[in-house]
């Protein structure tokens, strides 16, 4: 078929991007043929009406009062955080019992966050496997796994479809153990990760707690329990972290230079930062298999994300061990007691070079203060990051209006209202626990604020409500490698509060950027 | 942001600690059957009489119906935990002390509760309800744990109360009737899955009586065959309906009738069977079929009589 030059959608010389290729007008054409003929449309004025409607105090109200909906809930399910906490032991593999999309879903969430190839295998239940159970998929799963992949330890965790049915991971291990599937002494740690409780922090948690409970309690019953030689060290746990790559080697610097012995439980900055240089590395770094047994043995656990590791602290704990536990200490204020708290437990002083980074870090808050103080804030993430950057804005001068939590509960919500009732910043702040993306666009309309704070799904708030976005949590898909850098400590706080700086100068630039007519003033300098 | 520090001091929440090692000497037990066979009513009238004996004891419904501690409560039915989990929005708002409830001699009871009939997942709910009553610590300061589960064991729900660390003997009710004879089996096949990887075992067969041919030699011959022993014979007696009416148990209601002793009895052989549970040996369709006709209620081999009504049968014994 001939077609004129005019009406050829694209052209060889000039190969136009999906971006710039749809707003041809022969796809507009389409598109709005499309919409009148197959679409059903109401017409445009009553859209516009309903969407003005939608973001009055009225539809607020109504938007609160929501019992039987989440509408982009910010939060993952159980075992993305169980496959989190297990990639960062020695030559891991995490292995899903349940259904194969759930984990293609979780494979391709960490990779679009990490920009890294991210393993894990699925004992792919289908239909029969829902109706018989799965025990034979686990058996022919593992020995498969064991084979194909040779890891040093197989973590298990389930997807919902695994839970409804009831599938026992005790009982399927052994009797696979018993097959032949896996050798007899083979470590298989495993947790139960029900979707329909908690979200990926809480998966994170019942991961950790299977692993160091399977080689603290004697392997499922293969061997005599450990019996604890307490020894000065300390472990550390990081909790669900999407910063994990930047922050493991911040701690881990810190720590050194502080001369401290340490154990880190659960170290997935390798296996997320794997080299480019010919070889594949399926499994990279970790905590070494070893160093699970040996952890309990420890003076004392710092946790440092504490909803992330509930029940592996008060485990933890049980054993006779010190704990101690953070919420992702960011800033001077949080870095200061979290290093203190090390110091204390160890009795190595804090150095000099910490000192001094800590001055470094008053100093840039300092300079840049102006900027800052008085600028209205929402911000949405997990618990621990939300109270963490929820600190650090107020040790800035900023002010949190909206603070929320789709995976928070009452006790992260009297926390997050401790943190701001302490501050003058605070008093203009809210907590919501447990709501949702939509009811933050409720606020963001109703009660605008200057800047928003949250995680890449936030770009549609962003779009909706005009509010500028700073991308900071998990997942972030559209940035590269801020993974990298760390959010911990004195050099995080830097790093955080750069992130929120470039997006307040960002905006003044766009404010100012019509020539001679906003530039009035000496653009160069802010 | 610091939370606690300091020596074995649990988090500021109210810590969620499972109990993996199970306080000694605590009793874990289970009661299986055939739908309607008598299970409800057999054991909280065991346990009732448990209790008289001094006795701590927690039932755990596993059953939507919420049926399995009226006659030890006086109530219609119990306030379930899922129930009560939708109200609060989730299992994780909830207290140990909303569930539970104090009946019959302090017997302490809760229902796991679930879906009307016809909707939604039972067995999921009966997990949910038992992960929670571990991990608040239901079963400190008990003597006797017990689950009551309904019907046959369908899916990994109702057998959660088999999986290690939870019932350590099961009790299955049945009777003389062949299919409640075959659900006894079928039970046995799900506690042999569970008892080679675990420490589950049938602690013994409960005959509840339905008045059948031959119904007590029967019920001891299968349990000879699956390898167990019959713990009781328990009589029909119509004085469990009166006491059903008045939603109590027998114990309670007729102390001093026989049908109490029955049930003070099969207490007494629970009480004494401690650590003596088996694995089964479940029987094979054609096995149980044998049974019967050993005992003179099937007809051997006799395809003549399958598929034929009474009449026609009687009709063909008259030619
Ligand atoms: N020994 C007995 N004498 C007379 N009636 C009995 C006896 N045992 C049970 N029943 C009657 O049988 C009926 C069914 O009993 P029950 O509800 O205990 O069965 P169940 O096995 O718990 O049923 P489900 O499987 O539905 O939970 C009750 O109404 C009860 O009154
Ligand atoms: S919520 Fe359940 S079904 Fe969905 S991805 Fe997670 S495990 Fe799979
Ligand atoms: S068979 Fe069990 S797992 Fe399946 S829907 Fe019914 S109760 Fe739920
Ligand atoms: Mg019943």
């Amino acid at each position: 078929m001939e077609r004129t030059e005019k009406a050829k959608s694209q052209n060889a010389d000039n190969v136009l991007d999906h971006f710039n290729l749809f707003r041809q007008p022969q796809y507009l054409e389409m598109f709005e043929k499309k919409k009148c003929e197959f679409e059903n449309p109401v017409p445009a004025e009553e859209v516009e009406k309903i969407r003005e409607w939608t973001k009055s105090w009225e539809y607020r109200e109504k938007n609160f009062a929501r019992e039987a909906i989440s509408i982009n809930p910010s939060k993952a399910c159980q075992p993305l955080g169980a496959i989190f906490a297990a990639v960062g032991f020695e030559g891991t593999l995490p292995f899903v019992h349940g259904s194969q999309g759930c984990v293609a879903y979780f494979r391709s969430h960490f990779s679009r966050h990490f920009k890294e190839p991210s393993s894990c295998v699925s004992s792919s239940m289908t239909e029969d496997a829902a109706v018989f159970g799965g025990l034979n998929n686990m058996i022919d799963g593992l020995a498969n796994s064991f084979s194909l992949y040779k890891p040093k330890m197989i973590a298990v965790s389930t997807t919902c479809m695994a839970e409804v049915i009831g599938d026992d991971l005790n009982a399927f291990i052994k009797n696979a153990r018993d097959k032949g599937s896996i050798p007899q002494d083979f470590d298989v740690p495993f947790a139960h990760t029900p979707s329909f409780v908690g979200s990926h922090i809480t998966g994170y948690d019942n991961m950790m707690k299977g692993i160091l409970s399977y080689f603290w309690d004697g392997k499922a019953g293969t061997v005599p329990p450990l019996e604890r030689k307490p020894v000065d060290r300390i472990n550390i746990i990081g909790g669900f972290d999407p910063y994990t790559v930047g922050n493991m080697r911040e701690l881990k610097r810190m720590l050194s230079l502080m001369g401290v012995n340490y154990l880190i439980l659960s170290d997935n900055s390798d296996v997320w930062d794997t080299p480019t240089d010919g070889t594949f590395r399926m499994y990279d770094g970790g905590t070494k298999l070893t160093e699970i047994s040996d952890a309990i043995h420890s003076k004392a656990t710092v946790s440092i994300q504490g909803f992330c590791t509930e029940k592996t602290i008060s485990y933890i704990n049980e054993k006779g061990q010190q704990t101690a536990v953070f919420h992702c200490p960011i800033g001077v204020r949080a870095t200061d007691a979290f290093l203190m708290e090390i110091s204390k437990l160890t009795g190595k002083p804090i150095p000099e070079e910490l000192e001094k980074e800590r001055g470094r870090l008053v100093d840039a808050i300092a300079d840049s203060n102006a900027h800052i103080h008085g600028k209205r804030f929402a911000l949405f993430g997990d618990p621990d990051m939300t109270l963490g950057l929820t600190g650090f804005l107020l040790e800035l001068g900023a002010e949190p209006i909206h603070v929320l939590c789709t995976n928070g509960g009452k006790e992260w919500e009297e926390k997050a209202k401790t943190l701001l009732e302490a501050s003058p910043f605070g008093k203009n702040g809210s907590v919501y626990a447990g709501k949702d993306l939509w009811h933050m666009r409720s606020l963001l309309f109703t009660e605008p604020v200057d800047f928003l704070i949250g995680n890449t799904y936030a770009k549609y708030l962003e779009r909706d409500t005009g509010t500028p976005l700073i991308r900071i949590g998990f997942p972030i898909f559209d940035r590269h490698h801020h993974h990298r850098y760390p959010i911990w400590g004195y050099q995080g706080g830097l790093n955080v509060l750069v992130w929120i700086l470039n997006k307040i100068f960002d905006e003044m630039d766009k404010n100012t950027i019509v020539p001679a007519k906003s530039d009035y003033s000496y653009d160069i300098i802010r | 942001m610091l939370l606690t520090v300091g020596k074995r001091r649990l988090p500021a929440k109210k810590t969620k600690r499972k109990k993996e090692v199970l306080v000694s000497g605590l009793r874990q037990i289970a009661f299986y059957g055939k739908g309607g066979i008598g299970k409800s009513t057999t054991s909280q009238n065991t346990l009732a009489a448990l209790a008289e004996m001094g006795q701590r004891i927690l039932i755990v419904g596993c059953d939507p119906k919420a049926d399995s501690t009226r006659l030890i409560l006086h109530s219609k039915a119990q306030d379930t935990i899922l129930h009560l989990a939708a109200q609060a929005g989730s299992v994780e708002d909830l207290e140990i002390e909303d569930v539970m409830k104090i009946g019959y001699r302090n017997i302490r009871c809760v229902e796991s509760g679930g879906p009307e009939p016809g909707v939604g997942c039972a067995g999921r709910g009966v997990i949910t309800s038992i992960n929670f009553l571990e991990e608040n610590g239901a079963y400190e300061d008990i003597d006797y744990v017990s689950y009551d589960v309904l019907g046959d064991v369908v899916c990994g729900g109702f057998a959660m109360p088999i999986r290690e660390n939870k019932a350590q003997e099961i009790y299955i009710v049945m009777s003389g009737e062949m299919m409640a004879m075959y659900a006894a089996n079928n039970i046995c096949k799900g506690i042999l899955k569970y008892a080679n990887s675990g420490g589950v075992r049938l602690g013994g067969l409960i005959c509840n009586e339905r008045k059948t041919d031959r119904e007590y030699d029967l019920a001891d011959a299968l349990a000879k065959r699956l390898g167990s022993k019959l713990i009781h014979f328990v009589p029909r007696d119509n004085v469990v309906q009166h006491a059903e009416l008045r939603r109590m148990t027998v114990i309670e209601y007729a102390p001093d009738c026989k049908q109490a002793d029955e049930y003070r009895t099969l207490a007494k052989k629970i009480h004494e069977n401690a650590g003596k549970g088996v694995i089964p040996k479940p029987v094979t369709m054609d096995e149980l079929e044998d049974l019967l006709m050993e005992f003179g209620i099937m007809k051997k081999e006799d395809e003549s009589l399958i598929g034929k009504a009474k009449v026609e049968e009687e009709a063909a014994v008259c030619v």
